[in-house]
């Protein structure tokens, strides 16, 4: 019930104002200084009280950065980014780090409470009446660049679920970091990853035994606070054999003139006969009408199913940041593992967005579906890019990709690009692409019954994305049906 | 409760409706028959407010007020309801979602408390009953995979639940075989009270034997050249438009 009440009231909130997130709080940082050097690699490990091998790690990646060129080949319009005028640390002044929610700084939960974020489950952590039910999420917050509380822990403790910030991981459970951090994503990996190892501050790391099914969502929070500090948070989710875990990620940011960057990395890993639901609805602040400020975005995701029947299942709402360059990618290596992908990506204004999945089919009787949902409005670029890979050995292997674009007004634009390379003549790769516009028909339709041209895009809107939001829990669903209208105010006359 | 003055409208520079006076009362049905051209839809989008129907000439006053000027979402909520002669399919929407989020629009509209999930499902349950449609009815996308009954019966169900004041059907009986039209045409009787005026945009006389009409006008070239009781109806089925002075391909 709690749960339900905390989703209307995030709702009401949501539907109040056009980008609500906008404020920004008053807490006394501790920032490294300015610029990207060894120094700030060492600054940040330092600060984090990191062993020699992750050191040495992020040291290997920030030079390997070094010898790298930006990639270009986005379909993505924008000034070039000075890595050098950013901040790469900055963590809200603690004196001793929190042992419970009572000790975080009670700004900090205000902001969290702005945001709407469950993160004050009193009751349960206290104890008290109902704490033997199974709460509905978990939430890990990430303020910036350290993440600040962990509710729920000692429930999940007791299943042996390890859920908690990375930085903690690495000092509680560093065989397991080791084991998994850039096995899937390399640190070498691209441009963007490549810079996350080296200055990653902090993000969410998830284990989940063997034979476990995780009795509750878990969720992260991120948010972007201090001024020009670049978000990097690397994210790992281990589920071992026969295990389950549904991991809810949302993004908000403050308002603010400057471009923020932010370039994560998210690792997930299944064994035999494990699954994790990765869902993720992103509203960072897409700028103003004119393309001033917002967060531009370069994340990679990518999951390994490691293990024989095991499966990985993206979802994602994108309605923010100026600039979008994501693929969340399934490398299925395990025989008969599976793979799916369910993306709603809408721009407007002067908002671009480049993405899509990568699928790399390489053990037997592989399956993966795509379902792509571009929807554009204002003077916005909306790019589908994918590829389905069969390797030799991938006998049997089976995707199926359905890419749908909507356009609303005629100064947007939809593109597709779809890239499909099977080596192995027993597989068997359907595609399918549609393109439409929003028609005057319906809209007419809709307001004769007495919705107005706002509500009418709204619904319009929604029905178009309902594959993919039905993918989503319950609780975000709600969340994400109101953001689709939100994002889209103003596109219509 | 409408008075049309002198309206003149035209599509895309073409004018098609030249002068037409038509005045209808609360609790009357009125019937506007006319061959296929002579501006019979453009009436009904016009008097909905649809885009590209632009009102060059005359006015309309609605219980008083001028509805030229209202937004159609506007006139939907102030009473107007226009049944589609070719419903519209929205795909991914459910009948259930869009008949809740058009119902609580309206009483937004009008300061009314919105409906919650149960008291729209009581209200919509006994109209769907009423016409003879099924709860799976409801689930499916708006008029998606519809056949042409059952998108007809769905615009009455609308009609029944948005419980306008004044309604303009649209050829509502065309693509309809002799059951399905008795259902519709019930549907509206169901609608026929002393606070709402009806007006039947028809072809074909056929649907005014299930739906009588207190007064039936002859439109043609953007006017009204007859107005008769229901038996005018029968003498045109009788003697056709030509009769009229009408030419049945103009």
């Amino acid at each position: 019930m709690a749960a339900t009440l905390e989703t209307a009231e995030q709702v009401r909130a949501v539907t109040e104002q056009k980008y609500k997130y906008g404020f920004f709080t008053d807490i006394e940082s501790d920032t490294a200084p300015k610029g990207l050097s060894e120094d700030t690699v060492r600054f940040i490990s330092a600060r984090k009280e990191e062993p020699e091998w992750l050191l040495e790690w992020r040291l290997k990646a920030y030079r390997h950065w070094l010898t790298m060129e930006e990639p270009n080949w986005g379909k993505l319009g924008y000034p070039p980014i000075d890595y050098q005028d950013a901040y790469y640390y900055s963590a809200p002044k603690v004196a001793n780090k929190p042992k419970s929610l009572d000790e975080v700084d009670p700004e900090l939960l205000r902001t969290y409470a702005k945001l709407g974020i469950p993160l004050k489950e009193q009751a349960i952590l206290a104890g008290v009446e109902g704490a033997g039910d199974s709460p509905s999420i978990a939430v890990d917050a990430v303020f910036d660049s350290v993440s600040v509380a962990t509710t729920f822990k000692k429930n999940l403790e007791e299943k042996g679920i390890i859920f908690c910030p990375i930085s903690e991981a690495v000092q509680n459970h560093p065989e397991l970091v080791k084991k998994y951090m850039g096995s899937v994503v390399p640190y070498s990996d691209n441009y963007f990853a490549t810079l996350n190892s080296a200055v990653f501050t902090d993000g969410s790391f998830v284990y989940i035994p063997k034979g476990v099914r995780c009795p509750m969502e878990l969720s992260t929070y991120f948010r972007i606070n201090a001024k020009n500090t670049g978000q990097f948070e690397r994210t790992l989710i281990i589920a071992d054999e026969g295990s389950y875990v549904s991991y809810l990620e949302g993004c908000t940011a403050p308002q603010r003139d400057e471009n923020q960057l932010h370039a994560a990395v998210v690792e997930l890993i299944t064994h035999d006969d494990a699954q994790i639901k990765y869902s993720t609805v992103q509203n960072w602040y897409p700028g103003d009408e004119n393309g001033k400020g917002g967060i531009y975005n370069f994340v990679t995701k990518r999951g390994a199913c490691r293990g024989k029947n095991s499966k990985i299942s993206w979802t994602q709402v994108e309605t923010g940041s100026a600039i979008t360059w994501k693929y969340p990618s399934c490398i299925l290596q395990g025989d008969n593992s599976v793979g799916e992908f369910y993306s709603v990506a809408i721009t407007n204004n002067r908002q671009q967005a480049d993405t899509g999945t990568k699928m790399i089919h390489i053990g037997k009787n592989t399956k993966s579906t795509i379902v792509s949902k571009g929807i554009s409005a204002g003077k916005a670029q909306n790019t589908y890019r994918g590829l389905v890979k069969i390797l030799p050995k991938a006998d049997g292997a089976r995707n199926f990709t359905q890419c749908d674009s909507l356009l609303i007004g005629d100064k947007c634009g939809a593109h597709t690009v779809p890239y499909i390379e099977s080596r192995n003549r027993s597989a068997r790769v359907e595609h399918e692409a549609t393109t439409a516009k929003i028609s005057e028909d319906q809209m007419f339709y809709c307001q004769q019954r007495g919705l107005s041209s706002e509500d009418a895009v709204s619904l319009i809107v929604n029905g178009f994305c309902k594959e993919v939001l039905k993918e989503l829990p319950m609780e975000f669903a709600v969340e994400a049906q109101k953001l689709v209208g939100i994002s889209l105010e103003g596109s219509v006359g | 409760m409408i008075e049309i003055k002198n309206l003149h409208v035209t599509v895309a520079d073409k004018p098609i409706l030249k002068g037409l006076n038509l005045s209808i009362g609360a609790g009357e049905v009125h019937a506007i028959m006319g061959p296929n051209g002579a501006g019979k839809s453009t009436l009904g989008y016009a008097l909905a407010g649809r885009d590209g129907y632009e009102v060059t000439e005359g006015s309309v006053s609605y219980n008083g007020k001028d509805l030229l000027d209202m937004e159609p979402d506007e006139r939907a909520a102030a009473g107007v309801f226009l049944a589609f002669q070719y419903p519209v399919e929205i795909p991914g929407v459910s009948n259930t979602t869009f008949l809740k989020s058009a119902v609580n629009s309206i009483r937004r509209a009008r300061s009314e408390k919105e409906l919650d999930a149960m008291e729209f499902l009581k209200l919509i349950r006994a109209k769907t009953k009423q016409l003879g449609m099924t709860d799976e009815m409801l689930k499916r996308a708006v008029n998606v995979g519809f056949s042409g009954g059952e998108k007809k019966r769905n615009e009455v169900l609308q009609m029944a639940v948005l419980d306008p004041a004044f309604c303009v059907l649209d050829e509502t009986d065309s693509g309809l075989d002799i059951d399905a039209l008795r259902i519709v045409a019930d549907g509206v009787n169901a609608l026929r009270g002393p606070d709402r005026a009806i007006l039947v945009i028809t072809h074909y006389q056929r649907l005014l034997d299930y739906i009588v009409p207190d007064k039936v006008h002859v439109l043609a070239n953007g006017r009204i050249v007859r107005t008769g009781d229901k038996g005018l109806a029968l003498e045109l089925e009788e003697k056709g438009y030509a009769e009229f002075g009408v030419d049945e391909a103009a």
